[in-house]
C-alpha cells in the first residue's frame, strides 16, 4: 500500500443508503415470487398480475435510481450492508456506480417485458415464480460488493434458469438447459477458488477475514501484496469463470443451445442480461483486482474476442434456424464487448458498456420476434418462412428495425456502441480493430440475408395466413426498439453516467500496473460524449489522473 | 501408569457424574421401557404400539433437554479446561470426556434419530412391519452413539462402536420378506464385523505401544494419570512403529464406519437393501458419530502424529470424493447414487478432519468447525433426500430406479420440489446449508494450504452438481413419450396399482423439518457456525 494513491472507486461508503433501494429492489421480486405461488392454481391470470406487479415495481425503482443518480460522484451510490456470516466476515453488501447502473436498469427494464411476453406459457404460476427468483438474483448480482455475496447471487442464478430452460424450453431443451448449468457451475468453481484465495491471503496478511471487493481489490490490486504468478494465476480463475459466462470462443458451445432452446423470455434474459454478468465481472473484479495481469492478458483475451466477433459472425450466417443464427450473433457482439474492454482504453471500456447496454435492447427485441414467429407458425427454419413482409408487414416492419438495430446501423445504439468500442480498441490494438470491423460486415450479411429469405418474397402456405402482431407483443417490443434508437441518437445520458467509474477504473490500472492509456485520438471529439467528457475531466479529482495519462501517451 | 509388579493397587470406583450421562440413560431408559410395555402388554398390541412411540419421543427429548445442560456445564468449566490444556471436562476415571464437540455431535444425532423415527412411523405402517422392536433398536442405536460422543478411552469408543452397530446390523436387516434387506443386514454385519476386528486390534497395538488407551489423560484424587495426547508429548520418540500401526488400523476401522472410500464397498448394498428410513438414520447418525470418534482420536489425541496421520486421511477423502461422486454418477438406482453421493459428503468432511490440526490462523481449528458444520449439513440433507425416497418408492420399497423418477414433478410436485431442493443442497448451491457447509470446508483448506485438496474437492463437486441433476432431470423435464408413461404411472398409482405413494404425517414432519434446516442453514448460517466454533474450541485438543 506504500504510495498507493487511494482511489475513490473503492471507497467505502460508511452511511447506509435511505431508503435501501437494492436491497428492496432485490427483496420484491423474491417477494413476488412467494406471492406468485400463493396465488390459486386455478386462476393463472392472478399469478401473471404478481408478475407484472413485482416487476414493475422493481423497474419503478430502476428509474428512481437513474434519477437519484450522481453522475459526479466517485465510488458507490446507494450503498447497503448487512453481515451475513460474521465468522468469516461474509456481508451483503450493495452499491452501484456507473457501471452496474446500467446493468440494473437493462435488467429490471428486461424482466417485465420477458413477463409480459409469456402471457401464454403453460404452468405460468411456476414460471412468474421462476423469473422473478431470476430477476431478484441478476439485480444481486449486479449490485452486490461482496465477492462471496456476488458470487452467491452469480451461481444462484443459474437454478432459475435452468428450470426456464427445462421447463418451458423447445425441442432438445434438457440436454441444453444441463449443458448450460454444467459448463457454468465448472466455470464459477475457478471463481470460487479465486475468491477463496483472495480472501485467504488478505486473511494471511492482515489477520482478518474480509471479502469485500473494495478492500480487497484494493489490496490485492497494490504492488508487492502477491506474487505476479499468484496474480496471473488468480486473474486467469477470474477470467475463465466469466469468459465461460460471456461466453468467450472456445467456450461458448453451451451458448447456442441454451438460447435456442429456451422459452422465449429465457432468451431474451439470457441474451439480454445474463451474458453481460460475465463482462461485468471483467470490469467489476478481474481488471481492477489483478490489474498488472489484466495488462499481461489483454492480447489473449483480445485475440479471443476478436476470434468470437468474426467465428461467431460466419457460423451466425450459416444458421438454418433464426434463433440459432440470433444466439451467435450474440456471441459476435459479445465479442466487441470484451474486446473493448481489454483493449483498457477509457474509450473502449465506454464502448463494450455501451454494446452491453445495446445488445441487451437489440437481442432482445430479436429474440421477442421470433419467439411471436415461433408462436404462429410452430417453426423458427428460415426455409419454412417466406413473403412474411406483406402478410403482416407491422411485424415485419419491427423485425427490420430490430436487424437494422443489431447490425449496428447508425441511428441505433448497435452503432455507437461497437463505433466506440472499436475507436477504443483502435488506438491500442490496432489491427485487432480492423480484424474486428469485418465482424460488422458480415453482420449485415447475415441478418440481411435472413430476413431477405424470410421476409420478401410472395407469401405462400401458412405464411400468408399468419396474423399480425398484437397489442401486447408490440408492447414488448416497441419500448426495447424506442430505446435503442433513442440512445443511438443521444447516447450522452448513459456515456455520462459511467464516465466516472470508468475513468476511475483505468486510474486504478494506471497506478497500480504502471499502464497508461494511450491520448485518445482527435476523431473522438466527434462522438456525443466527449464533449461533455472532457468537461467532466477538468473537474475534480479525476483531472489530474486524466492529464497524467494522456501526457504519457503523448511521451511514446 | 507403571505400578510396581507384584503389588494390586485398590480398585478405585469412579465418580458417579450423573448429569454427564444423563441424555445416555434417557434414551437408554426409553429403550428399556418400550421393551417392557411389549412384554407385558402382549394383549394390547395397538395400546403398546402408542405407547412406545410416546415413551420413544419422551426419551429423545428427555436426553435433549440433558444435552442443552451439558452445553452450560461445557462452557462453565470452559475457563478451568482452558488453564489445564487438556479434556475440559474429564470423569468417570477419564472414560468420558465432556466438550463442545461432545454436545455439538450429540444434538446431531439426536436431530436425527427423531427425524429417523418419524420417518419410520408411515414406512412400518405402509409395509405391515409395524413392531416396537424397530424403536427398540433405533433408540439403543442412538444410545451408543451418544457414548461414542462422550468416549475419551479407546475402549468405550470400541463398546459405543458395537452398541450402535449391532443395532444397525438387524435394523438394516429388519425387512425379513425382502432379500435385498436380508443381504443387507448379512453384508453389513459380515462387513462391520471385520473392521470392529481390525479396530479392535488397532486398540491393542496402540495400547501395546503407549500403555494405555486413555485419549486425553485425566486427573483425579491420586494425581494425574496420562492419556496417548500425553504420552505422546512426553516420549515423541518413542515405540513408533507399533504406534504407527495401531493407529493405520484405528482408521482402518473408522473409515469403514464413515464409509470412505477404499473402505466404502460395502455402503452402496447395504443402503440400497435397507428399509429406507434406516437408510435414512444410518447415513446421517453413524457418520456423525464416527467421525466424533475420527476428530476426537486423531486431531485431539494424535495431533504429534499429524504429519503421519494426514497424508493417510489425504488420501481418504481424495478417494472418497472421486469414487463417491464419479460412481454416482453412472448410477440408475437413486438410492444407490445418493449411497454414493454419501461416500463424497464423507470426502468432504475428511477435508476438515485433514486440515483440523493445521490452522495457521488465529480463531482456532476452522478445520473441525468446518467438519462439524458439514455434519449437522450433511444429516439434514441425507435424510431429507432418502425420506423422500421412501415416499416415492411404493409400498415394498422398489421403486428406485430413475426412471420411477420420471415426471414426478406432475404426479407429486411437492415431494419434486423437496427433492430437488435436498439434491441442490447436496450439489452446494447458494441459499441452501449445502453451500454454506462446502464453503467452510475449502476454507478450513485453503486455511491450511491445502490448495490441491481444494481443487479436487471443487472437481468432485462440479461432477456432484451433474449426479443431482440428473435426478432433478428426470423428476421435471419429460418429453411427450415420457409424459405419456408417467400418466399410465400416475392412472396405476391412483388405481393402487403397485402401491400408492402417499405422504404419510410422520415423513412429513420430519421433510418439513429437514428441509426448513436446510434452507435456514444456508440462509443464516451464522449462528450454528459460531455454536460450531464454539465446540471446536472446547475440544480437548492437548
Amino acid at each position: 500500500m506504500i504510495g498507493a494513491v487511494t482511489n475513490p472507486m473503492f471507497e467505502a461508503r460508511t452511511f447506509a443508503s435511505f431508503p435501501p433501494v437494492l436491497v428492496t429492489m432485490i427483496l420484491v421480486p423474491l417477494f413476488g415470487a412467494l406471492v406468485t405461488l400463493a396465488m390459486p392454481r386455478r386462476r393463472t391470470e392472478y399469478a401473471r398480475i404478481a408478475g407484472y406487479v413485482a416487476s414493475m415495481a422493481t423497474l419503478g425503482m430502476a428509474v428512481f435510481l437513474l434519477l437519484n443518480f450522481d453522475k459526479q460522484t466517485h465510488g458507490y451510490q446507494f450503498a447497503d450492508s448487512h453481515a451475513w456470516i460474521k465468522l468469516l466476515g461474509i456481508h451483503f453488501t450493495f452499491g452501484i456506480d456507473g457501471i452496474s447502473l446500467f446493468m440494473v436498469m437493462l435488467t429490471a427494464l428486461l424482466f417485465p417485458i420477458g413477463l409480459l411476453a409469456s402471457a401464454h406459457v403453460s404452468n405460468p404460476k411456476t414460471f412468474t415464480a421462476w423469473m422473478l427468483v431470476l430477476e431478484a438474483a441478476m439485480i444481486g448480482v449486479f449490485t452486490a460488493r461482496d465477492l462471496i455475496a456476488f458470487f452467491v447471487f452469480f451461481e444462484i442464478v443459474l437454478v432459475p434458469m435452468y428450470f426456464l430452460i427445462a421447463g418451458w424450453g423447445h425441442g432438445n431443451n434438457v440436454y441444453a438447459a444441463t449443458k448450460f448449468f454444467l459448463f457454468t457451475t465448472a466455470g464459477s468453481a475457478f471463481l470460487f477458488v479465486g475468491i477463496l484465495t483472495v480472501g485467504y491471503l488478505y486473511h494471511k496478511a492482515t489477520g482478518h477475514w474480509t471479502f469485500d471487493a473494495g478492500t480487497l481489490t484494493q489490496w490485492v490490486a497494490a504492488k508487492n501484496h502477491i506474487s505476479s504468478v499468484t496474480a496471473k494465476l488468480l486473474f486467469c480463475a477470474f477470467a475463465v469463470s466469466f469468459a465461460v459466462k460471456v461466453p468467450l470462443f472456445p467456450l461458448h458451445t453451451w451458448l447456442p443451445d441454451a438460447h435456442t432452446e429456451a422459452p422465449t423470455a429465457g432468451s431474451v434474459v439470457l441474451a439480454g442480461v445474463m451474458l453481460k454478468m460475465g463482462t461485468y465481472g471483467f470490469l467489476r473484479f478481474a481488471i481492477p483486482m489483478f490489474p498488472k495481469a489484466a495488462v499481461y492478458f489483454a492480447p489473449l483475451l483480445l485475440t479471443l474476442s476478436v476470434i468470437g466477433i468474426v467465428y461467431g459472425a460466419i457460423v451466425a450466417t450459416m444458421q438454418p434456424d433464426l434463433k440459432r443464427l440470433i444466439a451467435y450473433s450474440s456471441v459476435a457482439h459479445l465479442g466487441f464487448v470484451v474486446m473493448g474492454t481489454f483493449a483498457l482504453t477509457t474509450q473502449g471500456i465506454q464502448g463494450g458498456l455501451f454494446t452491453m447496454v445495446s445488445h441487451g435492447l437489440t437481442t432482445g427485441a430479436l429474440f421477442l420476434l421470433v419467439g411471436m414467429l415461433y408462436d404462429r407458425r410452430h417453426t423458427r427454419k428460415i426455409a419454412d418462412f417466406g413473403g412474411l413482409w406483406k402478410a403482416v408487414p407491422i411485424l415485419s416492419g419491427l423485425f427490420l428495425a430490430a436487424t437494422f438495430a443489431s447490425i449496428g446501423l447508425p441511428g441505433f445504439s448497435g452503432f455507437v456502441g461497437e463505433f466506440t468500442s472499436l475507436l477504443g480498441t483502435f488506438v491500442t490494438r490496432r489491427w485487432w480493430a480492423v480484424v474486428a470491423t469485418s465482424g460488422v460486415i458480415i453482420a449485415a450479411v447475415y441478418l440481411l440475408w435472413a430476413y431477405q429469405r424470410a421476409f420478401t418474397g410472395e407469401p405462400e402456405g401458412d405464411n400468408a395466413t399468419i396474423a399480425e402482431i398484437g397489442f401486447r407483443e408490440a408492447a414488448t417490443v416497441v419500448p426495447l426498439l424506442a430505446l435503442s434508437l433513442f440512445l443511438g441518437f443521444y447516447p450522452k445520458p448513459l456515456f455520462d453516467r459511467s464516465e466516472v467509474a470508468v475513468k476511475d477504473l483505468m486510474a486504478h490500472v494506471a497506478t497500480n500496473a504502471g499502464y497508461h492509456e494511450p491520448a485518445p485520438p482527435s476523431v473522438s471529439s466527434a462522438q456525443g460524449s466527449s464533449a461533455q467528457g472532457s468537461s467532466a475531466q477538468g473537474s475534480g479529482a479525476q483531472g489530474s489522473t486524466a492529464t497524467t495519462s494522456t501526457g504519457s501517451g503523448a511521451g511514446k | 501408569m507403571n505400578a510396581p509388579v507384584g503389588t494390586i493397587a485398590a480398585i478405585a470406583t469412579p465418580h458417579i457424574d450423573w448429569p454427564i450421562i444423563a441424555p445416555v440413560i434417557a434414551l437408554f431408559a426409553a429403550a428399556l421401557v418400550v421393551v417392557v410395555l411389549r412384554a407385558t402388554l402382549r394383549t394390547q398390541p395397538d395400546l403398546v404400539r402408542r405407547l412406545s412411540v410416546a415413551v420413544t419421543f419422551v426419551g429423545l427429548a428427555t436426553s435433549g433437554a440433558f444435552v442443552i445442560n451439558e452445553w452450560r456445564i461445557v462452557n462453565d468449566s470452559k475457563a478451568a479446561c482452558a488453564a489445564l490444556h487438556q479434556a475440559c471436562y474429564v470423569t468417570f476415571s477419564g472414560a468420558i470426556a465432556v466438550d463442545g464437540l461432545t454436545v455439538f455431535v450429540q444434538a446431531v444425532i439426536l436431530i436425527a434419530t427423531a427425524l429417523g423415527v418419524l420417518l419410520a412411523l408411515g414406512y412400518l405402517r405402509r409395509e405391515e412391519l409395524e413392531t416396537p422392536e424397530y424403536l427398540v433398536l433405533l433408540l439403543l442405536c442412538a444410545t451408543g452413539m451418544l457414548v461414542m460422543a462422550h468416549a475419551n478411552d479407546l475402549i468405550l469408543i470400541f463398546v459405543a462402536l458395537e452398541v450402535f452397530s449391532i443395532a444397525l446390523y438387524i435394523l438394516a436387516a429388519f425387512d425379513r420378506r425382502r432379500a435385498e434387506s436380508q443381504e443387507a443386514g448379512l453384508k453389513y454385519f459380515v462387513l462391520g464385523a471385520f473392521s470392529s476386528a481390525i479396530f479392535l486390534y488397532g486398540i491393542a497395538l496402540t495400547y501395546g505401544a503407549t500403555g494405555t488407551t486413555s485419549l486425553a489423560g485425566f486427573s483425579s484424587g491420586n494425581g494425574a494419570h496420562d492419556g496417548i495426547a500425553q504420552y505422546l508429548a512426553a516420549n515423541p520418540g518413542g515405540k513408533h512403529g507399533l504406534l504407527l500401526a495401531g493407529f493405520a488400523l484405528l482408521l482402518v476401522g473408522l473409515g469403514f464406519k464413515v464409509s470412505a472410500a477404499p473402505f466404502h464397498m460395502w455402503t452402496p448394498d447395504v443402503y440400497q437393501g435397507s428399509p429406507t428410513p434406516v437408510t435414512a438414520f444410518m447415513a446421517a447418525a453413524t457418520k456423525v458419530a464416527a467421525f466424533a470418534a475420527f476428530l476426537r482420536i486423531f486431531a485431539g489425541s494424535l495431533v504429534a502424529f499429524s504429519s503421519d496421520w494426514r497424508p493417510i486421511v489425504y488420501v481418504l477423502a481424495v478417494a472418497s470424493l472421486l469414487v463417491g461422486t464419479i460412481a454416482a454418477a453412472v448410477q440408475t438406482d437413486v438410492k444407490r447414487m445418493l449411497a454414493y453421493s454419501s461416500i463424497s459428503h464423507a470426502g468432504y468432511v475428511l477435508i476438515g478432519v485433514q486440515v483440523a490440526t493445521a490452522g495457521s490462523s488465529g480463531d482456532a481449528l476452522p478445520g473441525t468447525q468446518a467438519a462439524l458444520f458439514y455434519l449437522l449439513v450433511y444429516a439434514l440433507m441425507a435424510i431429507g433426500a432418502f425420506g423422500v425416497v421412501q415416499v416415492v418408492n411404493h409400498r415394498g420399497d422398489t421403486h428406485h430406479s430413475l426412471s420411477d423418477y420420471k415426471g414426478l414433478s406432475r404426479r407429486a410436485p411437492l415431494l419434486a420440489w423437496l427433492l430437488t431442493l435436498f439434491l441442490l443442497a447436496q450439489a452446494g448451491v447458494p441459499f441452501t446449508g449445502g453451500f454454506v457447509a462446502k464453503f467452510v470446508v475449502f476454507r478450513a483448506a485453503v486455511d491450511a494450504g491445502q490448495y490441491q485438496l481444494m481443487l479436487i474437492a471443487l472437481l468432485a463437486s462440479v461432477i456432484g452438481a451433474f449426479v443431482y441433476l440428473r435426478v432433478v432431470v428426470a423428476m421435471y423435464a419429460v418429453s411427450d413419450d415420457d409424459a405419456a408413461e408417467a400418466t399410465t404411472v400416475a392412472a396405476e398409482d391412483r388405481s393402487g396399482k403397485g402401491g400408492r405413494m402417499r405422504l404419510d404425517l410422520g415423513s412429513g414432519i420430519a421433510l418439513a423439518v429437514a428441509s426448513v434446516g436446510v434452507v435456514v442453514l444456508g440462509v443464516l448460517p451464522s449462528w450454528f457456525l459460531d455454536v460450531a466454533h464454539q465446540a471446536t474450541q472446547l475440544l480437548a485438543q492437548r
